[in-house]
C-alpha cells in the first residue's frame, strides 16, 4: 500500500500530467485559454481573482522553497530551522489566507452570477473541488500540526521524499512517519496534478513571460498553405 | 527604407445611408455564432451618439491606444508590460458586457406552444446569457438616427470636447452615419497589447489578426485597441476580431461589408509604406502633426526607388501596378479628401473617411440658400463650426485646417460638376480655388461618383501559387493536368462538392472562369429545360471519341 501510494501513484501522476498535457497542448490549442468571464461580471472578481491568484503564486513559491531546496542548505546560509518555521508559518498564512479568501469570492461569484454559473462546465465543477480542497487540506494540516504542537518539520521526511522521487530513486521509509493531514494534502496534491491537463488550469503553463523581452508589435508571414483552410474548431458555420 | 504592403480602405461618408446593410452582411458571415452574439466587427453608428460600445472614444476612461512618453517614445496608454502583467488576474478597464449590450433572442416557440386562453402569446425577449427573461435596454445601434435625443447625445465623448460651442438646437441639429471595421493599424495597439503574442499583423498585406491557437484569453486587447474593435468570445475565451475578410481578399475579392455596401461607399487599395518610419511618426510631438506625419509614411508607388525597393523587399510586381492603379492613394494622397479615424489615439489607422459635407448642404438648403453656389458652400464650411469643429475631433485630432480642405474641395466638386451637368462653361476657377486643375477634379468627381466596381475594389490576389511552387514537386499532383482526373478534386455530387479541400488561388480563379466562359464545356443541370440532350450532358460515346 506505501508503494503504491508514495511510488506508484505519484510517478503516474507526473506522467499523467507530462503527457496529458503535451496532449492537450498538441490537439486542444484551441481551447487553452483561461476562459476569462470577467466580461460578465467585474466587481466581485477585481477583488477575488487577484487575492486568489498572487496567493496561489505565493504558495507556489513556498512550496518550491519548502520543498526542492534542502535544509543542508538554507542551514549553510545561517537561517536556522526556527527562523525558517517562523518565516514559512507567517508568509504562508497570509498567502494562504489570500488564496482561500480569493477563491471563496470566486466560488461565490460562480454560483451567484447567473451568466457566470451557465457558463461553469461540469469540468470546471470538478476542478473547482479537487483545487479547493488540495488548498483546504493543506491549509488545515500546517494549521493543525502548529497548534498541537511547535510544528511540523516536513522538510526532514517529505522533502526529501519528493527530491527521492525527482532522483528515481523514491524512499517510501521517509513517509510513514507522517501525520495523516499532510498525507492526505500529499495525495489530493498529486490527484489535482493528474487532473491539471484536462481543465482550464493549464493556462497557468501559458504565463506570458515572454511579452516582457518581445517586441510590442508581432509581424507574422501567412502560412504557405494558400486557398481554402480546413475547417477551425469554434467554428460554426453561418445560420 | 523597409517597403511593406498594406490593404487599405476608404469610405466616403457622404453616400453613407445607414442602412446597416455592411453590418448584418457582416455579422451574417462572421459572428453568427454563440459566443459572438454581442459582436459587430462592423458596425454603422450614428454621429453624434455614444457608439458602440458605449463612449468607446472616451480615452480616459478606457485607456485604449498610445501615450507619448516624456522621452519620446511611445507605449500603450493601459500601462507598459509590467502595469500590464499585473494587472492580469483581473483587468481593471475592461468594457463590461453591458456596455457593449446583452445579447438576447425571442421565446417564438411560445407564439406557437402557447395553450389556448384569454391573452394573445407573445414572444418574450430571453437573455443570450442566462437564458432568463430579460429586458432590452440597449443594442449596438440603440441610439440610430438621434434616437434617444438629448439624453443619449450627451453620452458623446466627441461632442462634450466641442460642447461649449455646440448648443442642442433643433435647427442646427446635425446627423451622419460612421460605418467602422477595425482599423488594421500600421501600429496596432491591440496587438502591442497582447501578452501572448497571439495578434500578429501580417507582413504581406498588414492585416491584423489573431492566432486563435495562440490566444489565451487574458483579455488586454480589447482594452488596448481605442477603436474598441477586438472583442472577447465569451463562449471559447479567446479574442476575435475584423479580418478584413483575408480569405475573399487573397483571391482579389472585396471585404463583404464592401462587396454589399449599397451606397457603394467603400473603396479598397493598396498603400506602400515605410514600416521604419511607423514608430517615429506615430510618436511627434503634436497631435494635429500626426496625419500629416502618417501621411509621411505613405509611399509613392509611381516613384522608380520605392518601386526598386518595393521588388527588393519581396513585394511581386503586380502588387505594386496594384499600389499604382490603388483608389485609396488617390483619395489620400492625390486628391487630399480621406482622413484618418482619431489619428491621436497613435495607432496609424488604416480605414479613412471622406468627411461628409451633406450636414452643411443641409442647413444651407434649410436656411433658404443655394447650397450648390461654390460661394455660399465655401463660407459655410466655416461658418457651419458645429460639424466642422465635430468632424475635426473625429478626424485630425482637433485640428479645422484639413477637415475645411478636404471640405472644400468637395464643395467645389458640387459646384463645378453642378454647372456641366446644367450645360453651362466649366468654370476653372472653382478648382483652382481648392488647388486643382479642372482635369484633377474630373478624375475625383469620376472616382467618387461613378467609380466601378473594378476602379473602387483594386485587390491583388495572394500569392499563394509560389509557395505552393517553392514547396517542391512532392506537393504536386501527377494528375492535376487540365482536364486530368486530379483537377479541381470532383466530389461525389458534382464539380466542388464534397468536403472542403485545400484549393489554391489560382484553381479558383481557373474554376471561375471555365464556370463564367461563354462555351460551357459541361452542362449545368439548373438551366436544362428539359428538353433533348444537350451537348456536355453525357461523356462522349466510345465510338465518339475514337
Amino acid at each position: 500500500m506505501n508503494t503504491f501510494l508514495w511510488v506508484v501513484f505519484p510517478y503516474l501522476s507526473i506522467v499523467v500530467l507530462a503527457g496529458g498535457t503535451v496532449w492537450r497542448y498538441r490537439y486542444d490549442k484551441f481551447g487553452w485559454t483561461t476562459r476569462s468571464s470577467q466580461l460578465y461580471e467585474t466587481n466581485y472578481l477585481r477583488w477575488g481573482s487577484p487575492l486568489f491568484h498572487f496567493g496561489v503564486l505565493f504558495v507556489l513559491i513556498g512550496h518550491i522553497v519548502g520543498l526542492l531546496i534542502p535544509k543542508s542548505w538554507t542551514e549553510a546560509v545561517g537561517i536556522t530551522e526556527h527562523l525558517y518555521h517562523l518565516m514559512a508559518v507567517f508568509i504562508g498564512t497570509v498567502a494562504g489566507l489570500c488564496t482561500l479568501i480569493g477563491m471563496a469570492i470566486l466560488i461565490l461569484r460562480r454560483r451567484l452570477t447567473g451568466p457566470v454559473f451557465a457558463a461553469t462546465t461540469r469540468n470546471d465543477k470538478t476542478m473547482y473541488v479537487v483545487l479547493g480542497s488540495v488548498i483546504l487540506l493543506g491549509l488545515w494540516a500546517t494549521v493543525k500540526a502548529n497548534i498541537t504542537g511547535g510544528g511540523y518539520d516536513y522538510r526532514e521526511t517529505v522533502s526529501p521524499w519528493l527530491r527521492s522521487l525527482f532522483t528515481l530513486q523514491p524512499d517510501v521509509a521517509l513517509m510513514t512517519a507522517v501525520p495523516a493531514g499532510f498525507k492526505i494534502h500529499i495525495i489530493a496534491a498529486f490527484v489535482l496534478f493528474a487532473c491539471w491537463p484536462f481543465t482550464r488550469l493549464v493556462h497557468a503553463f501559458s504565463a506570458p513571460v515572454g511579452y516582457l523581452t518581445r517586441p510590442y508589435v508581432v509581424y507574422r508571414y501567412r502560412d504557405p498553405h494558400g486557398g481554402l483552410r480546413p475547417t477551425r474548431p469554434g467554428w460554426e458555420p453561418p445560420r | 527604407m523597409r517597403v511593406m504592403a498594406q490593404i487599405a480602405m476608404v469610405m466616403n461618408l457622404d453616400k453613407c445611408i445607414g442602412c446597416h446593410t455592411c453590418s448584418v452582411t457582416c455579422k451574417q458571415a462572421w459572428t453568427n455564432r454563440s459566443g459572438v452574439e454581442y459582436v459587430w466587427f462592423n458596425n454603422v453608428e450614428s454621429r453624434p451618439g455614444q457608439g458602440y460600445p458605449r463612449t468607446y472614444q472616451d480615452q480616459d476612461r478606457w485607456q485604449g491606444g498610445w501615450v507619448r512618453t516624456r522621452t519620446g517614445r511611445l507605449k500603450p496608454r493601459s500601462g507598459g508590460r509590467i502595469k500590464r502583467l499585473f494587472s492580469i488576474f483581473a483587468n481593471p478597464i475592461l468594457p463590461r458586457i453591458g456596455d457593449y449590450y446583452e445579447p438576447w433572442t425571442y421565446d417564438y416557440e411560445n407564439l406557437l406552444t402557447a395553450p389556448a386562453g384569454e391573452d394573445l402569446p407573445v414572444a418574450r425577449p430571453k437573455s443570450l446569457l442566462t437564458g432568463e427573461d430579460t429586458k432590452v435596454t440597449w443594442s449596438a445601434n440603440w441610439d440610430d438616427s438621434l434616437g434617444g435625443g438629448n439624453e443619449v447625445l450627451q453620452g458623446d465623448p466627441i461632442l462634450r470636447k466641442v460642447s461649449d460651442q455646440v448648443r442642442q438646437e433643433y435647427e442646427k441639429a446635425f446627423l451622419f452615419f460612421l460605418p467602422r471595421i477595425c482599423e488594421h493599424c500600421l501600429n496596432p495597439s491591440c496587438a502591442a497589447s497582447c501578452p501572448s503574442g497571439a495578434i500578429y499583423k501580417r507582413a504581406e498585406d498588414g492585416i491584423v489578426l489573431v492566432d486563435q491557437d495562440r490566444c489565451r484569453g487574458w483579455r488586454m486587447c480589447v482594452t488596448g485597441c481605442p477603436y474598441k474593435k477586438v472583442y472577447f468570445n465569451h463562449r471559447t475565451g479567446k479574442a476575435e476580431k475584423c479580418t478584413f475578410c483575408f480569405p475573399r481578399i487573397e483571391i482579389g475579392q472585396p471585404t463583404i461589408c464592401s462587396e454589399t455596401c449599397v451606397g457603394r461607399l467603400r473603396y479598397i487599395g493598396l498603400m506602400l509604406y515605410d514600416a521604419d518610419a511607423v514608430a517615429k511618426a506615430a510618436a511627434v510631438e503634436d497631435e494635429h502633426d500626426l496625419y500629416d506625419a502618417q501621411r509621411s509614411v505613405f509611399l509613392d508607388p509611381w516613384d522608380p526607388t520605392v518601386a526598386k525597393a518595393a521588388l527588393a523587399a519581396g513585394i511581386p510586381e503586380d502588387w505594386i501596378a496594384a499600389a499604382r492603379r490603388s483608389p485609396v492613394w488617390d483619395l489620400i494622397m492625390k486628391y487630399e479628401v480621406a482622413l484618418p479615424l482619431h489619428p491621436e489615439y497613435r495607432t496609424m489607422p488604416m480605414v479613412w473617411y471622406i468627411p461628409p459635407l451633406s450636414p452643411v448642404v443641409d442647413v444651407l438648403r434649410d436656411t433658404g440658400h443655394d447650397g450648390e453656389d461654390p460661394h455660399n458652400l465655401f463660407g459655410a464650411v466655416d461658418a457651419l463650426r458645429i460639424p466642422m469643429e465635430y468632424l475635426a475631433e473625429l478626424f485630425t485630432a482637433g485640428d479645422p485646417a484639413p477637415v475645411r480642405e478636404a471640405l472644400n474641395r468637395l464643395a467645389a466638386m458640387r459646384a463645378y460638376q453642378r454647372r456641366i451637368n446644367l450645360g453651362e462653361k466649366p468654370d476653372g476657377s472653382i478648382p483652382a480655388a481648392v488647388g486643382m486643375t479642372p482635369e484633377e477634379m474630373d478624375e475625383m468627381y469620376r472616382l467618387l461618383a461613378i467609380a466601378k466596381y473594378e476602379q473602387r475594389y483594386v485587390i491583388p490576389s495572394a500569392h499563394a501559387e509560389d509557395a505552393h511552387r517553392l514547396e517542391g514537386l512532392g506537393a504536386e499532383c501527377s494528375l492535376d493536368y487540365e482536364g486530368g482526373p486530379g483537377m479541381y478534386q470532383t466530389g461525389p455530387f458534382g464539380e466542388a462538392s464534397g468536403t472542403a479541400v485545400p484549393v489554391q488561388v489560382e484553381t479558383f480563379h481557373m474554376l471561375q472562369d471555365r464556370q463564367t466562359a461563354d462555351e460551357p464545356r459541361r452542362l449545368n443541370l439548373l438551366n436544362w429545360d428539359g428538353k433533348g440532350t444537350p451537348e456536355g450532358m453525357f461523356p462522349p460515346r466510345e465510338e465518339d471519341r475514337s
